[in-house]
């Protein structure tokens, strides 16, 4: 049972008016039952468990973070303005101090959603805890950020976004790309050349239970956050890993859930997916908000809990194991390798070839970064989708040295914009943002 | 005629109403330990004179059930829980007699595990061995089936027991709240009823026949006999006399906001649109949370016989009373006080008012007249610093859906309304707030009013599953079977249908069953990717206001 309890802000909005289609598993449905189950249990009369509305995020927000093809306008509805702002409000209320911790229980998700935005992929339109970690860097004095996806599909956008920040520590377990959308997350996506050891996988075979989800957290990344010493540690909640989720393969639990989220113990819980709405959700969200609010988790459970069902196989256990073996070998390596990889290069190029599932497009990529020692690196993405859009885009990062800086600038002002339709220049470090 | 009786902590008062106008007021004090007494003086000084035979009904507030919970002169509850997992009972303070129970239904009202009767059996000898005869039986999510309370009251009930289901009590989800409301009803039941019996034996000896009605928690009415299943419904009855006496004074049609400015305390209330607001959840008694529909109120520590403090050069005012202002030779200075020397009200003795403020005047370093404008100043700031943030978060009420996120309704008070004796403050506040303000007349007898003319309300809450092919009526506990192309329109209608026997049966009159639909939403259930069913929500409910006309049946 936790020790200590603590004031937890609560963002609820399940958008009861809102789907990406009548029967999509994204729709309005989706919170009803988490609703059902959080009122009867009578959680918000709890004096530690404070219910917030929502603000609403702005399309200056959004363009600290994306590059959105043509712009945030044409990608949003209000519904995701709603659910990136539910989760800058989760913050707002935990860096002013007047919470502890605060889940923004939001939806349409958004890990799915990458830096560069040509439309929906994976339910997903904009990154909404990448909104919410521009937001606390540009209005409180915050640099080291932690990111932990506990969603079962691979948080690529999340990874994505942050691939050259050596300030944003991504850490994303994930049921193995082989066996489930989006296909990819494996253990050598390590992070871009300044940014190494800053993007974290970790791989689970199917059918892993509380106690495989457990042991990575003990194993991996626990130790992991210990030395990255971030200032606050993001929970990107997803609660598709539950046993009972009809699109994935997992073996999680309401009590696996809590105890994870005691254990990891996030400053701000984001909701990502979980499409097991009735037999699922309920469960594990109130488990989540007892455990965040330090109240007895202990006997929430789903009515058809049955732990021998679920028990993960020997070989699972070993596979698991194994993997973080690899893992930490990895990371103990992580300074050694950036000569490895960058050898004599003062640029380093990666190319992506990326299909949005939802909105049906198809974009070629291609990212380059200076290799830098000094920050992230400044970045340039020429990307084209096959909606017939090109566009280049210029990104400073966060910390931005001089040198990046001033290659930056020079790329965007010669930059040929005749043969793009928008060409972006993205300044983290200024908050500017400028599209010609 | 209606005779409408407020039976106050201390004063008891009645109006005689016709056409919706005062025709006849009186005022007496109340006997405490003699409720009746005080019903009879007050009807009899106010009969004098009038046909008695011209009244046609009798509505009364009482303070009897929240005197009751707040002076712990309760019954003893044995209650028992059909919990099932989730929150851990231990963190609900429960009291000794409670008797966990297998059974729990999910969200959706299907069983998971069944009642066990040889367990209930086994409950039930241990009540008797303990000589209860109130019981509450309440199960998680029984308001969305209400079969395993049922069940387990048939095998606990006999007639030395009385039983109160949990389902009965409220539409609404919230287990702990459930817990506590079904609890106090058992618990006032026994004094519940005898106050029934002494109001039933009062009409008698007025000689009369007409039906007599209580007010509720929420400001509406309800036939006494009816009231009987339900006393917790009747807890706050005097603070809801209060605003719907605003409400038959000012008969205002926009936002407002009005104050009940007491010795030792001020009320704040809202209206929207002219309707009182309610208690989202429900209301609070004793430090208990339940779900009983009541009136917005909220108490603040600051009234006209406050005690004045300064602490490093400020004003401090309140939360205390320690006897009445020094011009009535009370022990210290009180903002009734500063109003005298100010010249907006007077009363008691001016002279002792002045020495007490001099005292204050002395410490802040100005002058008598500068001192107890810095009061007043000081009391209007701390109201109307209150009303600022009652507004927000009323305004900042979570909502949960995008419409109502971007469109829902602001509550913006036109109006002040305000009184009391220490009502002569209402123009330096209104001027904190930037909106007018005004004192209704008959405002000494307003709370009469207010229970002579609130027309009988009612909720009912509708779930409509067409997967399962049921519908529930949350409150009735009444469950039957709908087709699968039961409509959000269908729901509506028999929402409707069984609002208005309700309220017929609580006492309605036709003409003041104005019903509105305050939720309907449906949700497409899908599973595995096909449409499987709807899930139908409703709400419809008789909102508080006033009756509708003076001509009274």
């Amino acid at each position: 049972m936790p020790a200590k309890e603590k004031k937890t802000g609560l963002i609820f909005f399940p958008a009861f008016d809102w789907a990406i289609s009548p029967n999509h598993p994204e729709r309005e449905e989706r919170l009803l039952y988490t609703q059902d189950q959080v009122f009867e249990e009578g959680l918000l009369d709890f004096p530690n468990i404070l219910e917030y509305k929502p603000g609403l995020a702005t399309y200056a927000d959004i363009n600290r973070c994306h590059i959105c093809v043509p712009n945030p306008q044409n990608l949003t509805t209000n519904s995701h303005l709603i659910s990136a702002g539910g989760a800058i409000t989760a913050a707002q209320k935990v860096l002013s101090g007047e919470v502890d911790n605060a889940f923004a229980l939001v939806r349409p998700p958004g890990h799915h959603s990458m830096l560069v935005a040509h439309g929906a992929r994976g339910f997903c339109n904009i990154n909404i805890e990448a909104v919410m970690i521009e937001y606390i860097r540009h209005t409180f004095d915050i640099r080291r950020i932690a990111v932990v996806d506990t969603d079962c599909h691979h948080g690529d956008g999340t990874q994505d976004i942050y691939w050259n920040d050596p300030d944003v520590l991504c850490i994303s377990m994930h049921q193995d790309g082989r066996t489930l959308y989006p296909g990819t997350g494996f253990i050598d996506d390590f992070g871009g050349p300044n940014a190494l050891g800053a993007t974290i996988n970790i791989p689970l075979p199917p059918r892993t239970s509380d106690e495989g989800f457990l042991f990575v957290l003990e194993n991996a990344i626990l130790p992991m956050l210990d030395e990255f010493k971030p200032e606050i540690i993001i929970n990107s909640a997803g609660q598709d890993n539950h046993y009972s989720d009809p699109i994935t393969n997992m073996n999680f639990s309401a009590q696996g859930y809590a105890l994870l989220n005691e254990k990891l113990s996030p400053d701000i819980a984001v909701l990502e997916g979980g499409y097991s709405i009735e037999k699922a959700l309920p469960y594990v969200n109130v488990g989540i908000i007892l455990a965040m609010a330090g109240l007895d988790y202990s006997q929430v459970r789903e009515p058809d809990y049955d732990a021998r069902q679920i028990r993960q196989t020997p070989e699972v256990t070993r596979l698991i194991e194994n993997e973080v073996k690899n893992l930490m070998t990895l990371w103990k390596k992580k300074k050694n390798l950036k000569k490895q990889i960058t050898g004599s290069a003062a640029y380093i190029r990666r190319e992506k070839n990326i299909y949005y599932d939802t909105d049906d497009i198809t974009e070629r990529q291609i990212e380059t970064v200076r290799v830098c020692n000094d920050c992230g690196g400044v970045v340039m993405i020429e990307s084209a989708a096959d909606t017939g859009k090109k566009i280049y885009a210029v990104i400073l990062p966060n910390s931005c040295c001089p040198e990046c800086r001033e290659n930056g600038e020079a790329f965007f002002n010669r930059i040929n914009g005749s043969q793009y339709n928008h060409v972006y220049f993205q300044d983290r470090q200024k908050d500017v943002f400028i599209v010609k | 005629m209606i005779l409408g009786i407020d039976v106050g902590g201390t004063h008891t008062d009645a109006v005689l109403v016709q056409d919706l106008q005062v025709i006849s007021k009186t005022k007496v004090l109340t006997n405490q330990t003699n409720i009746m007494s005080s019903l009879l003086e007050a009807a009899e000084k106010l009969i004098k004179g009038n046909n008695i035979n011209d009244i046609h009904r009798i509505v009364l507030s009482t303070t009897i059930s929240t005197n009751a919970i707040v002076q712990n002169k309760t019954s003893r509850v044995a209650m028992v829980l059909l919990s099932g997992p989730g929150l851990s009972p231990a963190t609900l303070n429960l009291g000794k007699d409670v008797y966990f129970a297998r059974g729990y239904v999910n969200h959706r009202g299907i069983p998971v595990k069944n009642v066990n009767s040889r367990e209930i059996a086994d409950i039930s000898s241990e009540i008797d061995q303990n000589q209860i005869h109130y019981i509450g039986v309440v199960g998680k999510f029984s308001s969305r089936n209400p079969q395993q309370e049922l069940d387990a009251a048939e095998l606990l009930d006999n007639d030395s027991r009385n039983i109160s289901l949990g389902h009965t009590l409220s539409g609404q989800l919230n287990f702990p709240r459930r817990i506590s409301t079904t609890y106090l009803n058992a618990a006032i039941h026994e004094i519940y009823h005898g106050f029934v019996q002494d109001v039933q034996k009062f009409i008698q000896k007025l000689g009369l026949n007409i039906p007599v009605y209580i007010l509720k928690a929420d400001g509406g009415t309800i036939l006494i006999d009816q009231s009987l299943n339900c006393p917790v419904q009747t807890i706050h009855s005097g603070p809801a006399a209060g605003i719907m006496g605003v409400l038959a004074t000012a008969r205002m049609k926009e936002d407002a906001v009005a104050l009940d400015i007491g010795g030792t305390t001020t009320d704040i209330s809202v209206f929207a649109d002219g309707v009182p607001l309610l208690e989202p959840s429900g209301v609070e008694i004793n430090g208990r949370k339940t779900l009983i529909r009541g009136l917005y109120t909220k108490s603040i520590g600051v009234g006209g016989d406050s005690v004045i403090r300064i602490e490093n050069g400020e004003i401090f005012i309140g939360p205390h009373r320690k006897g009445p202002a020094a011009a009535l030779d009370g022990p210290f200075p009180t903002p009734t006080d500063a109003m005298i020397v100010e010249g907006i009200v007077s009363f008691g003795d001016s002279g002792k008012a002045r020495e007490a403020i001099a005292l204050i005047a002395k410490k802040l370093q100005l002058s008598i007249e500068e001192a107890a404008r810095a009061i007043i100043d000081k009391m209007a700031a701390i109201i109307s610093d209150q009303i600022r943030q009652i507004l927000a978060q009323i305004n900042n009420k979570p909502v949960y859906t995008i419409h109502e996120l971007l469109e829902g309704k602001i509550i913006q008070p036109k109006i002040l309304y305000v009184a009391g004796g220490p009502a002569a403050i209402a123009p330096f506040i209104a001027q904190n707030l930037g909106y007018p303000y005004s004192i209704p007349e008959h405002s000494e007898v307003s709370n009469a009013l207010g229970v002579a003319l609130a027309r009988t309300t009612a909720e009912i809450t509708i779930l409509a599953d067409t997967e399962r092919k049921e519908l529930i009526l949350c409150e009735e506990g009444h469950v039957e079977s709908i087709p699968r192309n039961f409509s959000l329109a269908d729901a509506i209608e028999t929402g409707k249908k069984i609002l208005r026997e309700k309220a017929v049966c609580m006492g309605a009159r036709p003409e003041d069953i104005i019903m509105e639909v305050t939720e309907s939403q449906q949700f497409n259930m899908i599973r595995d990717f096909y449409t499987t069913g709807k899930n139908i929500r409703v709400k419809v409910q008789i909102k508080p206001g006033l009756i509708s006309s003076g001509k009274e049946r």
